[in-house]
């Protein structure tokens, strides 16, 4: 576990950088943190975060692809245009949420 | 008299069945269970097909023979279920009325949700092992085959026993060092997560196993679709893995009668609290197994550890007692490595897998988090001990429905970031 300092926020995280406690998250921190990762965000990524959260507080589990798209109503070209290479962790990691794993 | 309905006589059904039928009293609760298949399958068993090391009378036995005396069996399809008018439609047009249902529905491969899939290689050069056909047919190709690209490929979260997979890799490890075609042939595992192994201390524990057994892995690969002239799969972003033999989990999906009823989500897997199984939308509907939407594992294992709770819950419910949070996510498997040897994991909701000792603690006699042979024995015992014990509710001494911390060595970062 290690700390780092982004937009004036001291945040919790792992070895790979995702957040492991959300109450340190807003919306400057993600900004900040989608800039680490080369993201300039708009309101096209916003639109993939809030449904993140939204769906984070409801199932404990960050959607897949298929729960972004038919839930979410967000295609899968979008997701890979907004978050390039692997969308659903780059998004989760800006989100504040841990990476989609499986059970090892 | 008050009517209880199970949907689904796979594992976790047949499980609730056994130990309802024990609880409930049979002056006051009949108990019906309807499943449309008669043949019950032993799944963790279809991993061993393709190797020649299991057949057809390891793997099935009839339904009916494990649902208890007392217990009505109806072989039929659902149509769906109207839960607003506590009743199950039947494909036949039969109605069936109940006060409690419960949905132990499961989830099965969906090979039609990927384009190509089902095309002019699906059981040629493309095959499943998560269907009795398909680890059949497997079986027979791999007898043939002759080496080159095999690749292992896992199509979306989430899929029953996710380990499988992996296994499977490593045995084909085994099996084509055995037949003397290890150094012609490539294994290549292919998979939508960042890697073969995502939590922290099992990655760490168990990450060198593939690089030892010349196992590639292809990442955050979400397959887009199979292209059957030139034998590729393409992901979303354009990605390709060229194939000789592709392995495939084909999306896992739940029933199409709970979609029919309105119950289910994206992959029809119905909202479900996780720590009671109550149905987020109905209170005389609980969900086991395979069939809900929680993120613990679906796997035989679970639903083990689901139905004595359920079980304690249900008797809850119908005494108008409030509800206890008996589910903590517990999930155990062996991860089968080839050789005569396997791992064992034990884990929950909060805790990752990590080393340590199960199920006595300190003894064991298994070995969690490490390579043994008696994990190996272990699996292989497993077998009877579902036929004989598991499915017919035998209690089973030293194994608790909720994860066990003792015995366990567990460093400080593991419940964090669990």
């Amino acid at each position: 576990m290690t700390q780092k300092q982004v937009a004036r926020v001291t945040i919790d995280v792992d070895d790979e950088g995702y957040m492991t406690n959300h109450a340190q998250w807003n919306r400057d921190v993600a900004a900040a943190l989608a800039k680490e990762q080369g993201i300039e965000l708009a309101d096209a990524h916003w639109k993939v975060l809030d449904f993140i959260d939204k769906d984070f507080k409801e199932r404990s589990v960050v959607p897949g692809m298929r729960r972004m798209n038919k839930i979410g109503g967000i295609p899968t070209k979008d997701l890979y245009s907004l978050f390039p290479d692997g969308p659903i962790k780059k998004a989760a990691k800006i989100a504040g949420y841990p990476k989609p794993v499986s059970c090892v | 008299m008050k009517k209880l309905l199970i949907l689904g006589a796979g594992t976790a059904g047949t499980m609730m069945a056994n130990r309802l039928r024990k609880k409930l009293s049979a002056d006051q609760w009949t108990i019906a269970i309807v499943d449309q298949y008669p043949k019950h399958y032993y799944q963790p068993g279809f991993l061993f097909m393709p190797f020649g090391i299991y057949s057809e009378k390891d793997v099935i036995k009839p339904k009916r023979k494990f649902i208890p005396l007392g217990v009505e069996y109806i072989e039929a399809e659902i149509n769906r279920i109207e839960a607003e008018r506590n009743r199950v439609l039947l494909r036949s047009g039969e109605q069936l009325d109940y006060d409690l249902l419960i949905i132990a529905t499961g989830v099965k491969t969906a090979p039609d949700q990927t384009e190509g899939l089902l095309g002019s290689d699906w059981r040629k050069r493309v095959f499943d092992f998560y269907t009795f056909e398909g680890a059949s047919a497997l079986h027979n190709a791999l007898r043939d085959w002759n080496g080159g690209r095999l690749v292992v490929h896992v199509s979306e979260m989430p899929i029953k026993c996710p380990v499988a997979p992996l296994e499977f890799a490593f045995l084909a490890d085994w099996w084509l060092t055995k037949r003397g075609l290890r150094n012609t042939a490539e294994i290549v595992y292919v998979t939508p997560l960042s890697g073969a192994f995502t939590k922290p201390i099992a990655s760490k524990v168990l990450g060198h196993l593939l690089d030892k057994k010349r196992i590639k892995v292809v990442t955050d690969f979400n397959i887009g679709r199979v292209d059957n002239e030139q034998h590729k799969i393409v992901s979303w972003d354009d990605k390709e893995v060229d194939y000789d033999l592709l392995v495939t989990v084909p999306t896992n999906m739940g029933d199409a009668a709970i979609e029919r009823s309105g119950l289910g989500d994206e992959l029809n897997l119905v909202a479900t609290h996780r720590r009671t199984l109550q149905s987020k939308q109905h209170q005389n509907i609980f969900v086991l197994g395979d069939a809900t939407d929680l993120p613990s594992s679906k796997a035989g294992s679970v639903a083990h550890f689901q139905s004595g709770g359920l079980a304690e819950n249900i008797l809850h419910y119908v005494n108008g007692e409030p509800l206890e949070p008996q589910f903590d996510g517990h999930a155990n498997c062996f991860i089968e490595s080839g050789y005569g040897k396997a791992f064992l994991l034990d884990f929950n909701y909060d805790l990752q897998p990590v080393p340590g000792k199960y199920p006595l603690p300190f003894i064991g006699p298994f070995t969690l988090l490490r390579e043994t042979r008696l994990n190996h024995l272990g699996k292989m015992a497993f077998k009877w001990v579902y036929w004989n014990l598991l499915l017919k509710s035998v209690p089973t001494p030293g194994i608790a429905h909720q994860m066990s911390c003792v015995g366990k060595n567990i460093p400080v970062e593991a419940l964090q970031a669990a």
